[in-house]
């Protein structure tokens, strides 16, 4: 930002990254400190004096993770919850953000205050009034019932974060378009939909998330039946409060890390530009 | 939507049928149409359905369908009012929130500002760092954050010198616990964001500012602040909503609530009554009551974004 003036503002930059640094390394301590339980052999995670290396790496948490419970089955549960989600809430979003940035009709500004407390609303809250809506639609005990809440509960983000992507779209475009002879829905799918695209990946993020972390919906809907448990619940059974067993704890919590970790490493460079544009705007 | 035009009157000016300008109609309001549905089946009637139930007579008997359920009128409130544990657990979320969202914005906007004054290396490894964070998810945060603070086999307590020190058995260390889970994988949302939001600023303000012979404390306070002002009242607010309904985190490291539910906030409190006891219209008044405190922020958001003379 402003230029170091001269060799004296050099030692102030050197404190400033070894500081960076070290929190860097801090904060992903927790992280480390996962990996590393999780492969740790079961003599060494129950010690007393904990070590932060291991020198006999083993996989025996993960075998009893998978062998235990059906950890693959609650992974793929999960991965169909969170995907279903994020290409529901993206479509519906997608049309809903158009609508509000792209046109000028009676009630806009309505609607988008609607969305903006519906954003506020705590969907924990909502969890007994929805246990007895999925249970009329006889959704309990099924991944529909927890899809369908998140669809509802990640739109609203969804929806203030697109605003900004769709309206960044120059309108000049969009009357040149039509004067080619494009139709509306034409625009709409082959020239405003790819423009987009940054936005509904960092939107999806965000909807990926709330689904894939969901705990209390899955606590409270998936009561009986837990061939449709997701992972969250499936890590709980490893941890007993009063003799936990670490080591598979760690190594199921590093199966349900991973995949969101991975996701957010790819999409990191348009979440962070996707933050500005919505923050911007 | 009235496309009520005078038979007699003159032709309109010609234009063009589609366009930015165009008359609407009834498209927006077609794409609009999945998004209402959506919300209004799983978002306003689950809304008018808490109230609903927060004003009937609602348990266990009712829900099998063994008794008809009444009409108790305000009755569950005033028992909920009549409940010194409501108003303990109602100043505990209150205060649990109020630090987490202090310590969340205090650590996240110093780290954003620090990222601006390192080279890309440093910078890399934070912003690396922080997601990793970020991504966790509340569960497996709350048991590697429990395993890290093991009285018996984590290393914490051992860095320390503590003994077998157990955080969660004191109300205040296991709010204590839990609050450092969630400023850890809270505040990379406001350090990215706010990281962002410095970084638009354009460079030639800060040229002029410093031209004109502000200090960098000047420079901050004159011309930095209020630029980011929009972008810092988004991620408080964001922060305020997200601490106030911590669920996940309480539940699974303090066991649900805490030891004689000594750590409990709203949210788990409204589970324990609803799941764990059958009190379906308590568990709702205390939702009713959560819902009513948030939407106050959010009008108070919406007051300071009209404020700004923002356009939505």
């Amino acid at each position: 930002m402003t230029a170091p003036r001269g060799w004296v503002r050099r030692p102030w930059r050197l404190a400033a990254e070894a500081t960076a640094l070290l929190v860097a390394a801090v904060v992903a301590f927790p992280l480390y400190w996962m990996l590393l339980g999780a492969v740790k052999p079961a003599g060494e995670i129950e010690s007393t004096e904990p070590r932060p290396w291991t020198s006999s790496p083993s996989l025996d948490s993960f075998r009893r993770v998978f062998e235990q419970q059906a950890f693959g089955r609650y992974f793929v549960n999960s991965l169909v919850v969170a995907l279903s989600v994020v290409a529901a809430s993206a479509l519906i979003a997608f049309l809903a953000a158009t609508a509000v940035t792209r046109f000028r009709f009676r009630f806009r500004t309505t609607v988008l205050i609607m969305f903006l407390v519906a954003q506020m609303v705590p969907v924990e809250a909502l969890t007994i009034p929805m246990f007895f809506l999925m249970r009329d639609f006889g959704l309990l005990n099924t991944l529909g019932s927890l899809i369908l809440p998140h669809i509802a509960f990640s739109l609203p983000f969804a929806i203030w974060m697109l605003r900004g992507f769709v309206k960044a779209v120059p309108e000049s475009l969009e009357e040149a378009a039509y004067l080619d002879g494009a139709s509306r829905a034409r625009f709409l799918w082959q020239i405003l939909l790819p423009l987009v695209l940054p936005g509904l990946v960092a939107t999806s993020v965000f909807s990926f998330i709330s689904a894939w972390n969901d705990f209390l919906f899955a606590k409270s809907f998936i009561i009986s039946d837990t061939s449709q448990s997701t992972l969250p619940m499936a890590l709980l059974v490893f941890y007993k409060p009063d003799e936990p067993d670490w080591g598979g704890v760690m190594a199921a919590s590093t199966v349900m890390t991973v995949p969101v970790l991975l996701f957010f490493v790819l999409v990191q460079r348009r979440l962070v530009s996707g933050l500005g544009g919505a923050v911007k705007d | 939507m009235t496309r009520k035009v005078p038979r007699q009157a003159a032709p309109a000016p010609p234009r063009p049928r589609l366009g930015p300008h165009a008359r609407a109609g009834w498209t927006p309001w077609l794409y609009l149409a999945p998004a209402l549905v959506v919300l209004g089946g799983l978002l306003v009637y689950p809304v008018y359905q808490l109230g609903l139930i927060s004003f009937l007579e609602y348990t266990q008997a009712q829900v099998s369908g063994g008794e008809p359920t009444s009409f108790r009128g305000l009755a569950n409130y005033t028992e909920l009012f009549a409940d010194d544990q409501f108003w303990q657990v109602l100043l505990a979320t209150v205060g649990f929130a109020a630090a987490c969202v202090v310590c969340t914005l205090a650590v996240g906007c110093a780290l954003a500002v620090l990222l601006t004054r390192v080279r890309a290396v440093p910078r890399f490894a934070l912003m690396l760092a922080a997601l990793g964070a970020w991504a966790t998810p509340a569960v497996t945060g709350s048991t590697v954050w429990l395993f890290l603070f093991d009285p018996d086999f984590g290393p914490v307590d051992r860095l320390l010198g503590l003994g077998d020190f157990s955080w969660t058995y004191g109300r205040y260390s296991a709010f204590f616990l839990v609050l450092l889970e969630v400023v850890w994988c809270s505040f990379p949302f406001v350090m990215v964001t706010v990281y962002a939001g410095i970084r638009a600023v354009p460079g030639e303000v800060l040229e002029a500012a410093a031209l004109d012979g502000a200090s960098q404390w000047r420079i901050w306070r004159s011309v930095l602040t209020p630029m980011l002002r929009p972008i810092l009242v988004i991620v408080t607010v964001q922060s305020v909503i997200w601490d106030f309904k911590v669920f996940t985190q309480i539940y699974v490291m303090t066991g649900g609530g805490g030891i004689a539910g000594q750590n409990l906030v709203l949210n788990v409190y409204a589970y324990q009554k609803a799941f764990a006891s059958s009190q379906y219209s308590l568990g709702s008044a205390i939702g009713v009551v959560t819902l009513l405190i948030l939407l106050a922020v959010t009008l108070g958001y919406l007051r300071l974004l009209r404020r700004q003379g923002e356009e939505l």
